[in-house]
């Protein structure tokens, strides 16, 4: 199974990538997570399998709840997947700048 | 800091935009896309061909300290509005991707700064992903690399 592939399907869904913001500032249970959405609750179980499944959400138990917090470093890998491809063009615009700097002074 | 160049690619997507606002003039920051000997500069790669029209070609090559070509691009030109648009197709040679099509659109914000928006669609989602990969995966070989040299060192 490729892990990564699945890490980006999980995040396509706009239902999921709102539970990550939404436990993003605090552990959750399934309960209050499920609370902030309009489907149904079995729909809410399976989005925060998947998110658990690909690790970008981790549980832990308290008591008799289990509560959803989000695996930083994993969100960390998947946001810096794209950067080098920024840094590349960045790189490259910042030259083309300069570049074009001097060239109008140079007139 | 605030990121200049920004990346908008939504996942499973087969296309990705780039955008990023420039310290120049409209016209500097069209000419340095249309003035071969300028994009060589900032490319880093050697301009063969560039004809700037609507039907036209471009051919760009990259060679290593050796002598040794290691990139080869080219693509047609579809739409060419000075200093406005450029919608054109690019592809690697060599390389396992099929052509992309790209629009670059050209605005001016005020007399001294400009917009570039580069709107890229790719044949599929895996592909982009792929070509979104490539400096990802050249950054681990050039780490990689950089480590075996200190090792050979060692021994």
């Amino acid at each position: 199974m490729n892990l990564r592939r699945d890490v980006f399907q999980a995040i396509a869904d706009p239902t999921r990538r709102a539970i990550l913001l939404l436990v993003a500032t605090q552990s959750m249970t399934a309960g209050s997570i499920a609370s902030n959405f309009d489907t149904a609750r079995p729909t809410v179980s399976k989005h925060l399998q998947i998110l658990t499944e690909c690790e970008l959400l981790e549980q832990k138990q308290n008591g008799r709840e289990i509560y959803y917090y989000i695996n930083a470093k994993k969100m960390k890998d998947v946001a810096d997947f794209i950067e080098p491809f920024r840094q590349m063009w960045d790189d490259r615009f910042n030259k083309l700048e300069t570049i074009m700097k001097n060239y109008q002074s140079k007139k | 800091m605030e990121q200049k160049t920004k990346i908008d690619a939504q996942n499973g997507k087969q296309e990705l935009t780039i955008t990023r606002e420039f310290d120049l003039p409209l016209e500097l920051l069209f000419k340095a896309y249309i003035e071969p000997e300028i994009v060589e500069q900032w490319m880093g790669t050697k301009v063969l061909k560039m004809e700037n029209k609507k039907h036209g070609s471009y051919h760009f090559q990259t060679s290593d300290p050796k002598g040794n070509i290691v990139f080869h691009a080219n693509g047609v030109i579809h739409e060419f509005i000075p200093n406005q648009k450029i919608t054109r197709t690019f592809e690697m040679d060599n390389a396992p991707f099929d052509a992309q099509l790209e629009f670059l659109q050209f605005e001016e914000i005020n007399g001294d700064t400009s917009k570039l928006t580069i709107h890229i669609i790719y044949k599929s989602a895996a592909i982009r992903d792929q070509v979104l990969q490539l400096p990802f995966a050249q950054g681990i070989n050039m780490a990689h690399n950089k480590l075996q040299n200190i090792v050979s060192k060692l021994k």
